[in-house]
């Protein structure tokens, strides 16, 4: 745990950067540090690892000043990862990785295997090992600094705005890695960050901070969502913070009927009994392994199944994974479906159901009074990616960063 | 074309070949005090440029230094180190050589330093280096390009300027020139500014191989 | 006093005389240098392949002692003022070539594509914004260039009294009147530092978008006791001045 009790930083010319800032740093979950340029972010962060010397106020590190051990050994025990990466460009992307356990007197083999695996473990190739940075693209650079940040397996990490210069959608994988990653590594992460979308999709804590270096608010993002605590949260969050909030509501409760499912290799009897027995006006029809092909319209479903050829189908839009992903997925699922349903799948793609704008919209009620307008966290949908987590591991890699990802 | 016959000459006479006013001789002597110089010079304005540039401090007072250094005219300090210190060894021809050298040497190796990334050497602070392992493993290995052109552009005036060792009866190349002045042979004269001409290409190339080996390729191509 | 600054007879000249001939001797080929730099610089710009042979005669020729190029010249100028200028000019021209193309290069091709859409011809390119752009290049040419020069212009007393203050040295042996050798290194000293000084004036005077402080002067770690690497080096002189001096030029250029 990391405690932050009144600090307080103040430049020599006089710039109050930090004002007697209070914050408790969970361990193994990633804490937030949002806020709009200048309020004091980065130099909140770097007087964690005293890379700016605190001005007021102490900080403790397990219930110790960080004062008490000589700087060095403190930054040792921190990864530290800034926005551009900050590579050695005369190094090799091994060795640039092995740099910390090099520093910590391990031998160089020893080092280069760890940063071989650390490799693997952000995702990248292990072809890479013996380029140096200027070939490598700006998210492959990036990931090796997170990789270099986690070489000595330093229970805290420390990220300076690690993604703000990739593009949007590198941006998107490389959140996706990092939340992969800490849920293998439950690491204590403080990610600094100017982007209120990033805060909330990583955070576990989030502490928005504004000019001046005055807390603002210090909460979990669904509670930031629900209840923002001034008008100047309200206002750095956005104008649609209640349809981002949803992304914490999972779908698992979600009514789901099947009455207007069928499959492609059906007779013309069978359509016209799903069509009378459903009352829908579209059916939604999937291949023979179960996932779906497109919804029909009221004339073709008159022809019959078999008869139908899937080009005249409408599109079914992108399904929502059943369970995993949240009110917010199925909300957008329904809205960008040409028939105004959702279609959810299992993690293996197949249907399981369909739910209408009008049953989505009833499942956000509820899930509002029950969780109260200051909802509690507990049911979250990382909570829910977790467990699924739990049961397949091979799909909790790559679905615990999405359940998050909108 | 007289210039090009008088090269022709010199060099095909094989008396200039021989013994201790032969151009090996005399080559090695030139060679001998240029290093020398560019050492003492590197010595002082290395470590001086180096953590200068590492702390970001005293940009003002090299700058100054520097420009003093420069505008000390080399061939008028020459004369008054004689004259002050007496014709003793190669100290007085030392002096304005490493005048000259000491301010490429001390400027290039500060703004070398003061123009690395910052970005990873905020990294490096922030892993835990200790502040000589950032300057030695960060900031010199990115920095080395630029000190090396800075040592380079002090070894090519160094090795110009120590001719004027010759005049106060020092050897080294300056003797062909020196002497082929007096004796209006100016074969000599010729001959002797292509060796030193040569010799600057020489050590350029020199160059070129300490920084092929010694600079990481990531440096390299990476600027 | 009288001891220093007495100058022998045989010099023709009073001492007020030499500075104002050492000035002439090495100023003048600082100003030929730059007349004819400029041209072959723009060819080096224009051409990219020229500039690397280009580069390489500079060299060796900047290699060549000064002694030997007087020498040289002695035969087609014979013992003159124009023997010593000549090299002079073939060295500034050295210095100054590399300055012009690199400070011309560093104008970036965005400036250049703002220039071009604002409806400039190729010569108010180079006139306007390339040129301005490149002042401050062009100066530390051309200090190195002025204080070098001042520094060789005393070899030129080595072939027959042609050297100004530099004369002294020989006269300073040879009446064994040392006050007059130091008398010339110091006044020779001073004045290199002077023009250089006033270089730098008249280029603060050209360029008022630059940055003030100088370029090697740690301004930005000035103001506060620990400045934080980053923010140090980032607000650091090294980087503005392009983008301020392409914006400034243009807008001078518009006006
Ligand atoms: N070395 C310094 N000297 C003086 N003032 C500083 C220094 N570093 C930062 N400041 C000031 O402290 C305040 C907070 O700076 P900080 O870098 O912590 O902001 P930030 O929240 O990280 O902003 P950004 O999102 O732009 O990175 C700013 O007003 C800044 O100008
Ligand atoms: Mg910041």
């Amino acid at each position: 745990m990391i405690q932050i009790d009144s600090v307080t930083k103040r430049y020599p010319d006089g710039t109050v950067a930090v004002d007697e800032l209070s914050l408790e740093i969970p361990d193994g979950s990633i804490t937030v540090l949002v806020g709009p340029s200048g309020c004091g972010k980065t130099t909140t962060l770097r007087m964690i690892n005293r890379m700016v010397e605190l001005t007021g106020g102490r900080i403790l590190l397990d219930g110790a000043d960080i004062h008490a051990q000589p700087v060095n050994a403190l930054r040792r025990s921190m990864g530290y990862v800034i926005q551009n990466a900050g590579l050695f460009q005369h190094r090799t992307i091994v060795d640039n990785i092995a740099t910390v356990p090099r520093m910590l007197g391990w031998d160089r083999d020893r080092a280069r295997k760890r940063a071989r695996d650390l490799m693997d473990r952000v995702g990248l190739d292990a072809s890479l090992a013996k380029r140096y940075p200027y070939q490598l693209s700006g998210g492959q650079q990036q990931r090796v600094g997170v990789a270099r940040a986690l070489a000595a397996d330093p229970p805290v990490l420390l990220m300076d705005e690690p993604f703000s210069a990739v593009d949007p959608i590198v941006r998107k994988v490389l959140q996706a890695e990092l939340l992969r990653i800490q849920a293998e590594l439950g690491k204590t992460i403080v990610f600094v960050t100017h982007d209120i979308d990033e805060a909330i999709k990583l955070g576990d804590m989030v502490a928005v901070l504004r000019t001046g270096g005055k807390l603002a608010q210090y909460a979990p993002p669904d509670e930031l969502l629900s209840a923002p605590a001034d008008a100047f949260v309200e206002d750095f969050l956005g104008t649609d913070r209640g349809i981002r909030r949803l992304s914490f509501f999972t779908s698992a409760g979600l009514e789901l009927t099947t009455a207007p499912i069928i499959a492609v290799d059906s007779s013309a009897a069978q359509v016209a009994e799903r069509t009378k027995a459903s009352g829908a006006p579209y059916l939604l029809l999937t291949d023979t392994d179960g996932k779906p092909l497109g919804w029909t319209g009221p004339a073709a479903a008159a022809k019959g199944g078999a008869a139908l050829s899937v080009a005249e189908l409408l599109p079914h839009g992108r399904p929502f994974v059943f369970g995993k992903e949240s009110l917010r997925d199925a909300l957008d699922c329904a809205v960008l479906s040409p028939t105004g349903w959702a279609v959810a799948v299992d993690d293996g793609g197949r249907v399981v159901g369909v739910t209408s704008q009008t049953t989505i919209a009833e499942a956000i009620r509820g899930a509002h009074a029950e969780r109260g307008a200051a909802g509690s966290p507990s049911a979250s949908a990382k909570a829910a990616a977790a467990e699924a987590a739990a049961v397949d591991p091979a799909i909790a890699e790559s679905k615990a960063a999405e359940s998050k990802a909108v | 074309m007289n210039v090009l016959n008088f090269i022709n000459d010199f060099f095909s006479d094989s008396a200039n070949w021989h013994g201790t006013t032969g151009i090996p001789h005399r080559l090695l002597e030139h060679v001998e005090y240029s290093l020398l110089a560019l050492l003492i010079s590197a010595v002082i304005g290395l470590p001086i440029g180096l953590f200068a540039g590492h702390a970001g401090r005293g940009g003002y007072a090299l700058a100054a230094f520097s420009t003093a250094a420069r505008a000390l005219p080399s061939f008028g300090l020459l004369v008054l180190m004689t004259v002050w210190l007496g014709e003793i060894g190669t100290t007085p021809a030392m002096i304005p050589l490493v005048a000259l050298a000491v301010a490429p040497i001390l400027v290039t190796s500060y703004e070398a330093i003061r123009s690395v990334d910052p970005a990873p050497v905020d990294a490096a602070r922030g892993m835990g280096m200790s502040s000589a392992a950032v300057l030695f493993q960060v900031e010199i290995p990115a920095a080395l390009p630029l000190i090396l052109s800075g040592l380079r552009s002090a070894a090519i005036q160094v090795v110009s300027t120590a001719t004027i060792a010759a005049y106060i009866g020092l050897g080294g190349l300056g003797r062909y020139i020196i002497d082929g002045l007096a004796q209006h042979t100016y074969g000599k004269v010729v001959g002797g500014a292509t060796l030193v001409a040569g010799l600057a290409i020489v050590t350029i190339g020199v160059f070129y191989l300490v920084e092929r080996l010694a600079v990481s390729p990531g440096v390299r191509r990476g600027r | 006093m009288n001891a220093y600054f007495d100058m022998p007879s045989d010099l023709q000249h009073s001492y007020l005389g030499l500075i104002g001939l050492h000035l002439r001797e090495a100023l003048l080929p600082v100003l030929f240098g730059l007349v004819v730099a400029l041209p072959v610089a723009q060819l080096c710009v224009r051409f990219k392949w020229l500039y690397s042979p280009v580069l390489w005669v500079t060299t060796v020729l900047y290699a060549i002692p000064s002694l030997a190029f007087f020498v040289v010249l002695i035969d087609y100028t014979g013992a003159t003022e124009t023997t010593v200028m000549i090299p002079l000019t073939v060295y500034s021209l050295v210095l100054l070539v590399p300055a012009i193309v690199d400070g011309v290069r560093s104008v970036s091709p965005d400036t250049m594509a703002a220039a071009t859409a604002m409806g400039f011809g190729p010569v108010q390119r180079y006139l306007k914004v390339q040129l301005p752009i490149a002042v401050p290049a062009i100066f530390a040419g051309l200090r190195l260039a002025a204080v070098s020069s001042i520094s060789l212009v005393s070899v030129g007393t080595l072939i027959g009294n042609q050297g100004a203050l530099g004369n002294l040295l020989a006269d300073g042996q040879f009446y064994h009147r040392t006050p007059l050798i130091v008398t010339s290194v110091v006044t020779t000293a001073l004045l290199a530092i002077l023009v250089d000084g006033l270089l730098v004036l008249i280029q603060t005077l050209l360029t008022p978008w630059a940055p003030r402080g100088g370029k090697s002067a740690g301004k930005g770690a000035g103001k506060s006791g620990r400045p934080s690497l980053l923010r140090r080096r980032t607000t650091s002189a090294a980087r503005e001045p392009e983008p301020a001096a392409a914006r400034a030029a243009l807008e001078d250029a518009v006006r």
